[in-house]
Order: C-alpha cells, then structure tokens, then sequence
C-alpha cells in the first residue's frame, strides 16, 4: 500500500518526520500532524467500521469531533487501549495501532451484516415492539442477548496506567474555540493586562476553520499568516493561557465551565509524569463562545457508503492535510459553501462534479467560479440514491422539472461523494447555560437566543459565517471592535429535509442519524405511531441519542418531523443539549482521586504502631482503627477472644483517639450543656465525668459520649467518632441561630489530643510508675472522674472511665506524644501481660455490658426511653434539644421498640445483625416482623453468643421466647435483660 | 515533671514521609513541630486588647500579620489562628491568657491538632488549584492572605506567604497550608501528585 492519495506538496503536515501507524494489522504509512482519519484517506483507506444497528459499511464521514461513523478501536501502546475513538479526531504518531469495530470475523466480511437485509424487522420501537412477551423472558433472554449484540468496541480490562489531573482556574474571560471569532475575542479582550484570559480550542492547534482555508485572505494575508501572527500576539501577552487540545464539554451554573484537557495522547512516548489529561473547571466573568457550525449531510438513499463524506470535510482533508480523498468526485449540494470545496479539490487534481438542488438563479458568485475553475455543475438535480457496498462507486441523480417533479435518473459515477445540506451553528454550550434557543427561518437554525450568564456567542455558533463579519463579532463579543478585509465567504443554502425522489421508490435507507442508524423512514414511523413531540421521538427512534448527540442530524431529523406533522420547527422546538459535548473519559473525571488519594485515610498518631504490630484495620468514616491484632495465624474471631479475655482477667490497651472531642469554653458553658444535652450538667462538679445523651430536635438520640468538666467555664466533650463533624455543627447551629446569648465558644480538639484506653483490672498499676502528680487511688480519683497532670513527662487529660466495665483509664496526651507515652505505657504493662486490643473486641467488650453504640443501636427513631435510659432525661430540666418531642403521642405509646438482650438457644449461634424477629414463625407470610438484631456477637468472657435487639415492647417480655430469622430459618432466641455481665458494675472499682 | 517534657520529642505524622522527586519549579517542605492556638474573641474585645502575646489582632477577615517568627490569622469575625516557635507554647499561651483575663474568650491549643506544610515555587499556585477551588491570582490573593478552604477532599488553612527567591533567584509565591493532623498524609500527597508534572523527565 502506498500513500496514492497524498497531494506532493501542501498540507499542515510535517514531511520530514515520516511515521506508520498500523490499521486492523496493517501498515499505514502517514505523517507527522496526520489524525487516524486523514492517515487512512492518503492510503485510499475510506471503509473503516461497521453501523451499529445494521452492521453498514462505514467510513470517514467529517473532519472532526463530530463524526459519527468512523469509530475506532485506538492503541496507544502499554495498556493504553480504547474504543470508540473517533478518526477525525485522533492525532497519529508512529506506532499507533488502529483497529475496526462491530463486525465478526472482519471488517470485510461481517456475519451481522444480515441484520441490514432485516431492516424490516429493526424498525423504530424495535426493542418495545419486538421483546414483549412473555415478561419473564428480558432479563433472561432478551436482554443478555441485545446487550452482546448492541453496544460498540469493547472495554479495555486492564487497569488504566495513566494519571489525570485536575485543575481549578479563573479567567475574567474565557473564550471557547480559537477560529476567527474566538482569536479576535481574545485579541480584544487580553487588551487589558488585567484580565485574564484563557482560550481553548479542541483541536490541535488554534485557528479552526482557517486550518483548512488556503484561498481566503484576511487584510491582504493569507488566513494561515494571520492566525499565525494572533497566536504570536497572544502567546506574548502574560495574562492569556491558550489551550489547545482542550474541549469545553459542561457550562454550569456561576459562568463555571468544565474543560478536558488531552495531553499525552498525541505523544508517542509522553514525559514520565505527565499525566495523561486534565480536568479544567474555570470559572470566568464572561464566557465567550465561539464554538462554530456543523455541515448538515443529506438524507438520500444509501447515503452513508464509505467515500461519501462531508463537502467540507473533503476540504479539510485536501488542503490541511494534503489527501485527496478520491479522484473522480461528485459533491451533492443545496448551498454555496460546498462549491469552495469543490474548486479547492479540483485545483488539487481531482475531477469534480457539483450537483445542487437549487436552480440556477437561485446560486450566487460560487456558480461562476466553480466553472470558471474548471468543475461542471448539473443545477436544479436531486440525489435519489448511490452505488457501492464498500465503497462509493457512483451517486444517483435526477434532473427536477419545473414542477418540482424527478426527472429519468442517471450515474455519475464517482469514487469519493461530498454532501452539504447547510449549517447548523454549535449552540450546545449555549443551550447547557439555559440560554433559550430562537429558530432564524432565514438562517434555518436555531441560534442562541437571550444569555442567561454573562455569555456571549460570537461567529458561526450564531450563525454569523461570513469571514470578516465572523472576526468583527467575536471582536464585539469581547467588548471592542475590529473591521477587516477578508474573502467573502460562500454563506447561502436552501434548506432540504429530504432529497426529492420519485415517488414509489421502494423501501430504502436514507440515514438521518448515522451512528444510531436512525433512518428517514424511522422519524416517518414514529409519526405514524402517534409520537409528535421530538423528546418522545427522539427516545422512540433513537436519534441524535448517540455519542454524537446528533451534532449532524438533529437539524434533519428536525425538519423531517416538522414535515411529517405539517408544521413549522419552532413549533417542533428543539431537544435539551446535555454535557459532555463530547465524550470525556472516566479518567478526567476522576482525576488523582484514586489509590491513596480516593479519600483522605485518616491516621491516628498510634496508627504506625499499629501497623508495626500487625493489627487488620477497618475503615470507620474516613478513620482506619486498628480492627484486631492477629497474633501468628490467628482469625479474627480467635484475636478476639483471646482481647476480650485479656481485658477481663488483666489488661487491655486500645487507641480511642478517634473520638470526637470538642472544647466548650465560656461562663454560659454549663448552661450551653445542660441545653444540648438531655441530662442535668449544671451541677456537675470540676473535676468530674458525666455521660451524656444528644437529641434532635425529634427526640430521637443523636449521639452519646462522656464530657468532663475541667473548670467552671470549660467541658471537655467526647462524641462518637463518626458524629465528630456533625456533634459539633449541630452544637455551632443551635449557638449561632437560637442561643446568641450565650457566652460559649466551641472548639474542636479531636486531632489535639490521642486518646490511649487502657482497661482492666491492672490498668491502675500499668500507668502509676508513669505518673507523679495524679493520685490514683479510688478515693482520690474515682470512677468518671478526670484530672490534669503529666504522664511519661508529656501533659495529659487524664479520665477515670469506662467503655469496657472494667477499671478504665482513658489517657489523653497532645497528639504528637501519642506513639510515645503508647509506648511507654504498653512497656509499663508487659508485667501484667497488657493486650493490644481493636475495636471488634471494644464492640464485643461493651455489647457484654450492654452499652450502646450510637448507630448500631440507634437508627434515627429510637428515643432515650427505648433504650432504657430515661434516667438520664433531665425530668426537671426547663428545656433541652428534642424534650417537647419526647411526649409526643407516638414517642409515649405503647408498642414502641426497646433495647432488650437475646440469649440463642445454640449457644454458639451467632445471630446476624440486621436480622428480624417474630413471635410466631408458624404464622403466614407476610409475618409480622417485631423487632431486630442490632448487635451479636460470640463472647469469650460468658462462653456463649450475645445479642442487643430491639423489640416491640421488649422490656415487657422478659424470658419470653422469640424467633429470629437466619439463613437456615428461624432461630430460637430468648428475651433477657441487655446486660449479660456484671450487672452490678463491682468491676469499675476494681 | 516539666523537664521531662524536652526529652519527648514530638512525632510529626509527615516524618516518615518523603518528598519522592524535587521538581525545579516547585518546593513542598513539611514544617517542624509548632506552637498554635485557636483564639476565640468578640470582635469588639478584639479591637480593646489591640495586639497579644505581640501579635496584633487588628486584621481584616482572611488577612494574617507576622513578625519574624509569630503569625496571626484573622479567620472569621471572632477567630484567630495563632502560630509561634515550639518553643514559645507556653509563654504565647501565659502571655495571650493575661491580656484576656476578664473577657470573654476561648484560648485553645491545637499546636498538635493542625500540621503545616509549606509549598513554593512558579507552579505553586496551580499545584494548589489542583484541589483548591479558590481564585489564588496575584490580586486575588495577594501576599498576607489566609483563608479556610478545601484542598481536595480535606480542610486546610491556606496562607500566602511573602515571595521567596527560587534557585535562579527569582521571587516566585509561597505558600503555607496548615491542616488537621489526620489528614497531612492525604494532602502532602495530593500536592506530592499534583506536582509531580513539573518534575516530569524524558523517559
């Protein structure tokens, strides 16, 4: 294969960097600047892939983010391969590995293609129509097999060895799309060194349409000089960032834009540490679209062979990449601009004929200087069809007479076509500001109505396409002027929803939507059907729903419908633009926020410890606590119970410095407890700890934990780990709104302090060796108690409490001691054989207890009285958080849920959280459910399981017998007191 | 017991944690242990007391004042973050504890609380806009701010320090982050990893 199709001179393309990239296995010779697609087309290569419903030949339709057909399996090499790639937008570099998609066994020679011959059958409302019956059959048949057959390219499986990085940035402007409207609104508006200004471009390099326009001058240059000499004057100017291979795809609320920045993919070996794209999210003063217009294609039959492209696209590929895309071309129109594609293409060789639907008067200065040029034009003729399987090899045309009416037809024949049905301006960015959009009959197109953002749309986005008039619009947009002289631009089209065509043409495909393969006759159908919104249609037949989101067909698909009701488009209005404009990978979105980064892993300071000692970890909230320390081969539930027994019989040490702790300081802070919390803290004396429970204001607990208070006008306040943030939001809200008067601050000091537990009835003679300036014993610090001092040289809290039953100290020292006075206190109780213990065997510990823990035993509807602890509701309190609450009708009634224990039959049943409980498992289902399991476990302590449940009146059903659910059927499960150890506390004053 | 105090040296969690590659362009450093003091105080008391512990308190919300080796911050209406040497812990805590006697206030130590990281360098504001979503431009957020925002998924203080000089002696931006201990491995490593492209080489 040789490049037969390359042009010997011309083009953007470097000739003196060579490369090869490789298609379906084959070499493929091209250049540096080359895309996949204009590679392919200098090979003579047009047939590229396979449609996705009909399994059609396809090939390269346009030249850039809006193609739709060639779609390809793209390998950039070292696990970096995907689908779906669209050619046109694919910068080639040497090495790169380009392969066909939706065909078996091959792109030549493709099994499915029969689905083409069933057009029959595959009629819009296909899947709705078709898989009906019986219903049992769509999760199993139906859809595993739609599901093989539908969807294009495969997904890679290897994990994904780039980075993407992210990017927050403000711009006072941010222009989108560097073509001449965009250049000189960025020329006009980094005027002023003090607004920044950024303007991307998702292409390679800026310029846009002008990367393609070889005849036009601007001010007596050529167009290639003058965005040459713009980029230079930008580039220089220290306040503009220019962005090019970066597409706007999301305009939100704020003026807040979110662009994708493409890297690495053009390089053929990237910088280590580049990361492969970014994610841009600006925000700007005012936006600036310059996003420019689409070619519409025309709806004809079998107007979707390989060859039969875009006309400006065959004008892209012949002078910015110097291909042509065939030799011998016919280029069907009904309007001007496809004509200076069809001079630019004869000037470079090819045999051209321009066949356009319009009359002869009707055509302006382009008809004249198409022939001058050389290229024979046939006006006033029709398109009815085309001939090729794999490749074009003749359009069908017919002369109209002057009724309108289709003349004898007749083949050119051709081996590459060119179609151009109008313009239609890119308004998505505009329309996803919530821009309305207005239909211009003049233009036929919607354009960018009033701005809701400080946007403004300049150039051919709204339907400006002359040249000069595109640059002084953009210059205006930007809030300046700038007239120049520049060609004029072939502008004018006669709208055609459908090519005409001799009545009783059999049953054809005239491809509206070519990568859902939406055809003319599927918009007709869905009429037929009843279906008259576009919303509705575009969901029934499809169309404009790929990933192209119908940047090609929403216009025909459009006037076809209005055709079909007998109205007008605005009355058809338009479907919602939705992001991304383009596709986006997953990658951007997820930017460094995976691995490591996915989420902060909060560390306590004893963590390194932990590790060192080999504990398993459990995540809670972003906290990784120690979970239990294996010793040698032990499982877990073996660790556990070798803890628990050790806290009982000696000692136990446990890292609790993910508590939450917060400081209230002020003369008004007991005031501001006694409000919070449910129970009385006003007479709290210094130097004490007092548990305390924290309502909503529904009445239902919130959070529980010990406060000590240290002086008359400072607590110190534990909260649950997993409540910290919350606890003291909920505190700063009720403050800040409703206690202004207070004289309280809040401050959290749950990182400020570690927090070692150590627990058990040794813990008293595991910490006095450490401490001189504390009295220890019982009478001098009691249980919850708390006193100030030093231990092991460093400061610390020091509370006499308990989360275990057992004689307990919680040691609180400033954080970076934490590791050490660890240390030195596990040193300390190597005598008393002192246990690391992990926060399952904190759980088993506590559930033996029957202590709560706020979010197991709680679920948001469960009051103080339901967990058996109205003691600690202040009866004679003027007022707290949740109180008039506690005597709604439904919180005093009969028949609430209350915290009870389960003993199981079988001792060694370990009943699962979560599970239901009945009274009667004999009775018919649906059964009626009394309660559930909220914590079990196997305690090593009682040598038997143990469960906390809430059930129906519980406390009224003492040694009643109860059933709970399992997965082998209903356990048997008596009804006891949720205390299963030491119910008369002896072991706290140990 | 005071005396044992210097020999436990405090365990910074970034210890062990070092910078993989340092790229021209950018210098992440971790600071050494601090003293720091969350400073509650009506506006109005604020502007009676004037200065404490020799830091003045007369600052517009965002902005902090500095001496050579103390730090004010003025983060809210009736916040401040203060910062000083380890080593002056207790006499910024005795110091600020005199003056405010009387008024109502909260004075609390956090030295071990928050961790500080300091970020230079011509890249160093758009490593930080990797995970900040604030605008960090010269006017925007000129040399003595300091503000509380998000850095990627995490709270931090972010301070914008005076210039300094980088290797080729050009001032460039400087920054201090401070943010909760916990969270210090996470955002040294998202900034580790936002600026591991200005260290990227040719493979």
């Amino acid at each position: 294969m040789t490049t037969a199709f390359r042009l010997p001179k011309g083009g953007r393309i470097d000739r003196t960097k060579p490369i090869v990239v490789r298609f379906n296995g084959r070499e493929v010779p091209a250049f540096q600047g080359d895309t996949a697609a204009s590679a392919l087309l200098a090979n003579g290569i047009h047939f590229v892939g396979r449609s996705f419903k009909y399994h059609r030949p396809r090939g390269i339709m346009s030249h850039g983010s809006e193609e739709p057909n060639a779609l390809l399996d793209v390998d950039r090499g070292g696990n970096r391969r995907e689908p779906n790639n669209r050619a046109t937008v694919v910068e080639a570099f040497d090495g790169l590995a380009l392969k066909s998609q939706n065909h078996w066994p091959s792109l030549t020679f493709d099994v499915g293609e029969i689905n083409d011959r069933l057009g029959a059958i595959f009629v819009a409302g296909f899947y709705y129509k078709t898989f009906m019956w019986p219903p049992k059959f769509w999760t199993s048949v139906y859809e595993p097999i739609i599901r093989r057959a539908a969807g294009l390219g495969q997904a890679p499986t290897a994990p994904d060895p780039d980075r993407y990085a992210q990017r927050h940035a403000h711009a006072e402007v941010l222009v989108v799309g560097a073509g001449p409207a965009g250049i000189a609104a960025a020329l006009v508006a980094s005027e002023d060194p003090n607004k920044r200004v950024i303007l991307c471009d998702e292409q390679a390099e800026p310029g846009g349409a002008l990367l393609h326009d070889v005849t036009s001058e601007i001010d007596g240059v050529p167009t290639s000089a003058w965005v040459k000499a713009a980029i230079e004057t930008l580039d220089a100017r220290e306040n503009v960032t220019i962005l090019p291979r970066t597409t706007a795809f999301g305009y939100f609320n704020h003026n807040h834009v979110a662009l994708a920045e493409r890297i690495t993919d053009h390089l053929r070996v990237p910088l280590t540490g580049l990361p492969r794209e970014r994610l841009w999210q600006v925000r700007a003063g005012r936006v600036i679209l310059a996003t420019g217009a689409h070619e519409r294609p025309l709806v004809f039959a079998d107007n979707d062979r390989p060859g039969i492209m875009l006309a400006e696209s065959l004008r892209c590929f012949v002078n910015r990449y110097a291909v042509l895309p065939g030799r011998q071309i016919v280029i069907a129109t009904t309007g001007a601009s496809a004509y200076r594609a069809a001079i630019d293409l004869k000037a470079a060789g090819a045999s051209v004929t321009v066949v356009d639907l319009r009359l002869e008067g009707d055509c302006g200065t382009e008809l004249v200087a198409a022939v001058h040029a050389g290229v024979e034009v046939l006006t006033n003729h029709t398109v009815i069809g085309s001939h090729g399987r794999q490749r074009v090899t003749g359009l069908i045309v017919a002369k109209l007479d002057g009724n309108g009416a289709v003349g004898a037809p007749r083949v050119l024949a051709c081996d590459c076509a060119g179609m151009s049905g109008g313009w239609t301006p890119a308004v998505h960015l505009f329309s996803q500001s919530r821009g309305k959009l207005r239909f211009d009959s003049g233009l036929d197109a919607f354009v960018p109505g009033a701005s809701v953002q400080a946007e403004t749309s300049a150039g051919s986005c709204r339907g400006v396409y002359d040249l000069a008039a595109t640059i002084a619009d953009g210059a205006k947009a930007a809030g300046g002027s700038r007239a120049v002289a520049a060609s004029p631009t072939y502008t004018s089209f006669q709208p055609a929803r459908i090519m005409p065509a001799p009545p009783g043409q059999k049953p054809v495909k005239a491809f509206v939507d070519f990568q859902n393969d939406v055809t003319a006759k599927d918009i007709k159908l869905a009429v037929a059907e009843g279906f008259t919104s576009i919303e509705h249609v575009k969901r029934y037949t499809t169309t404009g729903m790929a990933t192209d989101q119908g940047k090609t067909s929403n216009m025909n698909a459009l006037g076809l419908l209005a055709g079909q009701l007998a109205t007008e488009i605005p009355a058809v209005g338009t479907t919602t633009f939705r992001l991304p404009y383009t596709p986006v990978t997953f990658g951007t979105f997820a930017g460094p926020n995976r691995g490591d980064l996915f989420d902060p892993a909060r560390v306590t300071p004893i963590h390194d410890w932990a590790v060192a000692n080999g504990a398993k970890f459990e995540d809670v909230g972003l906290w990784k606590r120690a979970w239990y320390f294996p010793a040698r081969d032990e499982t877990m539930h073996q660790a556990v119970a070798r803890e628990t027994k050790a806290v009982r019989t000696s000692a136990g040490i446990f890292d609790a410095s993910t508590l939450g702790k917060i400081e209230v300081t002020g003369a008004d802070a007991a005031e501001f407890m006694n409000r919070i919390y449910t129970n009385a803290w006003t007479k709290l004396e210094v130097g004490r700890c007092r548990y305390g429970l924290m309502l909503k204001e529904d009445g239902y607990v919130f959070d529980d934990g010990v406060a000590a208070r240290l002086s008359p006008t400072l607590f110190h306040v534990t909260t649950t780990t997993g409540g910290a943030p919350r606890v003291l939001a909920h505190m700063e809200d009720f403050l800040q709104t409703e206690w202004p008067d207070l004289k309280v601050f809040l401050t959290s000091i749950t990182e400020q302090w570690a927090v070692i537990a150590v627990q058990g009835r040794r813990a008293r003679e595991m910490i006095a060796p450490l401490i001189e300036d504390i009295a220890l014993d019982d009478a001098a610090f009691p249980h919850m108690a708390v006193r100030t001092g030093h231990i092991a040289g460093v400061p610390c809290r020091l509370f006499r409490v308990s989360f275990t039953g057992e004689l307990g100290f919680e040691i609180n020292v400033p954080a970076d001691y934490g590791q050490a006075v660890w240390e030195a206190v596990y040193e300390s109780g190597r005598r008393f054989d002192v246990t690391p213990y992990g926060t399952e065997a904190m759980h088993v510990l506590r559930a033996e207890k029957g202590y709560i823990i706020v979010g197991q035993e709680t679920d948001g509807t469960v009051t103080p009285d339901d967990l058996g602890l109205s003691g600690l509701v202040g009866k004679a309190k003027r007022d707290f958080v949740g109180k008039r609450s506690l005597v709604r009708p439904d919180v005093v009634a009969t028949g609430r849920k209350q915290l009870v224990g389960l003993r199981t039959g079988d001792l060694s049943l370990i009943l699962d959280e979560g599970a239901q409980i009945v009274a009667d498992p004999n009775q018919t289902v649906p059964m009626k459910m009394i309660g559930h399991v909220t914590s079990s476990y196997m305690s090593a302590n009682i040598g038997r399981s143990i469960a906390l449940a809430l059930v129906v009146d519980g406390r009224r059903r003492m040694n009643e017998r109860l059933h709970v659910t399992t997965p082998n059927g209903f356990a048997q499960a008596t009804v006891v007191e949720p205390v299963f150890l030491d119910p008369e506390g002896v072991r706290l004053h140990a | 017991m005071l005396e044992n105090r210097s020999i436990m040296r405090r365990e910074g969690i970034l210890d062990q944690v070092a910078m993989p590659a340092e790229p021209s362009s950018v210098a992440l450093r971790t600071l050494p242990p601090e003293a720091r003091f969350v400073l509650r105080l009506g506006a109005g008391d604020a502007t009676r007391n004037g200065s404490i512990a020799g830091l003045s308190l007369a600052l517009p919300i965002n902005r902090f004042g500095a001496d050579a080796s103390r730090l004010a911050t003025r983060l809210g209406p009736d916040e401040w973050l203060l910062i000083g040497p380890d080593a002056d812990a207790e006499t910024m805590h005795a110091d600020a504890a005199r003056a405010l006697a009387g008024t109502h206030h909260a004075l609390v130590d956090i030295s071990h609380r928050n961790v500080g990281m300091e970020l230079s360098g011509r890249a160093a504001a758009v490593i930080l806009n990797a995970g900040c979503p604030l605008d960090l431009g010269d006017r925007q957020f000129p040399p003595g701010s300091a503000t509380r925002t998000l850095l990627g998924k995490a709270e931090v203080v972010l301070f914008r320090l005076a210039d300094v000089p980088d290797r080729l002696g050009v001032a460039v931006p400087h920054y201090r982050i401070e943010c909760w201990r916990s969270f210090a491995r996470y955002v040294h490593g998202y900034l580790a990893g936002a600026a591991a492209e200005y260290a990227a080489v040719r493979n």
